[in-house]
């Protein structure tokens, strides 16, 4: 029995949601009574952070502190229109629609502080506290809270505004195919490490390096997250799981948690990341979407890394101990190439 | 078939309810008592989201019968914070350890019956005592790091 380590890499381009048809998302945001706002969405969050993310910059274009902010979502009765979490489509799409439902929500806002102020509202500015001043005169200020309230008790104005993010439908060239189904791409290349056994044809992913070009990381922790989480799932996809291990036969489908393969908390490998931000042109605040090709990049760098360890070429996912094997035996035993 | 009264104490408090014949703890603490926090994952021991400590050791709360826990003492994520969070759950905050969060009240009991028999625990320790507890989203690196960094007190560090 010998051990062959191999080492594999794998780039990305990532295209950000799907722009066959315009992939709209709506946000509507307003104020309540305590001055606070609500964006109401019906993106769903699953746990990515789409409630994060929004309420971020909700409270970046608003100009109030990200506490007075609270997202409401998920419900497809309550909120405006979302073509839903998928395609890493959430954070540009939708924070797209909340900036523009934002901007006019404030717009109403600083009319509002300015009637009350007796000052013209583009002179006002906000300092991201609950505060609303004139530009250069700080103590000529107004709280976010009593400018929503006079809006509401005293002007009979609403606070609040719509938005929507939409990419227009690209057309085809009738001559060349030439169409522009992208607006907005995401990056990234690692490098797998692997261990192959070329007696049981087990193969263990020992480390793992990731760049990945994100646009701006508008919450870095939950971006590092997702990454961390994908590439495990990537891993995954690679060497463990299948609903049909023997396609199209449904012969030993797994059935339960016990016969779905995982890797445990006992076969991570170490995940070296390295987050690139170059702020996207149309992104909210220059973000893309790390959602889906987080996981991408690692079944290729994990095959190509089996390929380096021991010369055996699999095309066929995930990878089982008896695929390799089976390699093995065709073309006489292990052949490493350490190329990387 | 009868109902039958069953008295326990659920994080430090006692409790009664009726469990239906052949109950699991499972569906006795969320509809009987109306403790929520274990989830329902599989109802087949392969998932751990339901876990729970019976008189201070992890049980799979699916596979365990309600009317056994009669007079034992049975906890759950619901008791872990007072005032303050519980250190772990301090530390799953801190290493955002938790993504769509359904694992981890379950994570957490596993983990608290680790450290309260073994306070300084190895890494592979901690990855053995999470074994049967299955998360999707996280690759389990946050959660473990969570749970060493309670055990070597540094948390906010």
């Amino acid at each position: 029995m010998t051990l062959h380590r191999g080492r594999g890499f794998a780039a990305i381009n990532y295209p950000i949601g799907m722009n066959l048809g315009g992939d709209p998302s709506q946000a509507l945001v307003h104020s309540n009574p305590d001055g606070k706002f609500t964006v109401t969405l019906s993106s769903i969050d699953l746990g990515q952070g789409m409630k994060s993310v929004t309420r971020q910059i909700a409270a970046e274009t608003l100009g109030i502190p990200v506490e007075d902010v609270y997202v409401d979502t998920a419900d497809s009765d309550t909120g405006p229109h979302c073509m839903g979490s998928f395609a890493s489509r959430g954070t540009h799409r939708v924070g797209n629609a909340v900036i523009q439902a934002a901007q006019e929500a404030r717009a109403v806002m600083l009319d509002a502080a300015a009637e009350e102020l007796e000052v013209d509202p583009a002179d006002l500015v906000t300092d991201g506290q609950g505060n609303i001043h004139v530009r250069g005169a700080p103590s000529r200020s107004i709280t976010t809270m009593a400018a929503c309230q006079a809006a509401q008790f005293r002007q009979g104005k609403t606070v609040s505004g719509r938005g929507i993010f939409l990419i227009p439908l690209s057309e085809v060239d009738p001559d060349t195919g030439e169409m522009t189904p992208v607006s907005c791409f995401a990056h990234a290349a690692m490098i797998v490490e692997v261990e192959v056994d070329d007696e049981t044809g087990e193969v263990s992913v020992t480390d793992m390096k990731s760049a990945y070009e994100v646009g701006r990381a508008l919450n870095p922790k939950l971006v590092e997250q997702q990454l961390r989480g994908g590439a495990w799932m990537g891993m995954s996809h690679a060497a463990w799981e299948t609903t049909e291990p023997y396609y199209p036969d449904r012969a030993h489908g797994p059935v339960d948690f016990s016969g779905y393969l995982m890797p445990g908390p006992g076969d991570l490998a170490p995940h070296h990341i390295s987050i690139l931000e170059r702020p996207a042109p149309d992104g909210p605040f220059g973000g893309k979407g790390p959602g889906e090709m987080c996981a991408n990049p690692v079944l290729p760098a994990v095959v190509n890394a089996i390929y380096d360890a021991v010369g055996v070429r699999i095309d066929d996912l995930p990878v089982t101990p008896e695929k390799v094997l089976r390699g093995l035996r065709a073309q006489g035993g292990a052949k490493p190439r350490r190329r990387l | 078939m009868a109902k039958k009264p069953v008295t326990f104490t659920l994080n430090g408090t006692e409790r009664a309810a009726f469990a239906d014949p052949g109950q699991n703890l499972l569906d006795l603490l969320r509809r009987g008592v109306g403790d929520l926090t274990p989830k329902y994952g599989c109802a087949q021991g392969g998932c751990g989201a339901c876990t729970v400590l019976i008189d201070g050791a992890p049980h799979l709360s699916c596979l365990v019968l309600g009317e056994t826990v009669e007079g034992r003492a049975v906890e759950t994520a619901a008791g872990l914070s007072g005032a303050a969070l519980h250190p772990l759950q301090e530390a799953f905050m801190v290493h955002f350890a938790a993504q769509c969060g359904y694992c981890t009240p379950g994570m957490l009991m596993a983990a608290k019956a680790l450290l309260d028999q073994t306070p300084k625990p190895t890494r592979e320790e901690v990855e053995e005592a999470i074994s049967g507890n299955l998360c999707r989203c996280t690759g389990y690196e946050p959660i473990i790091a969570a749970i060493l960094s309670v055990a070597n007190g540094s948390v906010r560090a």
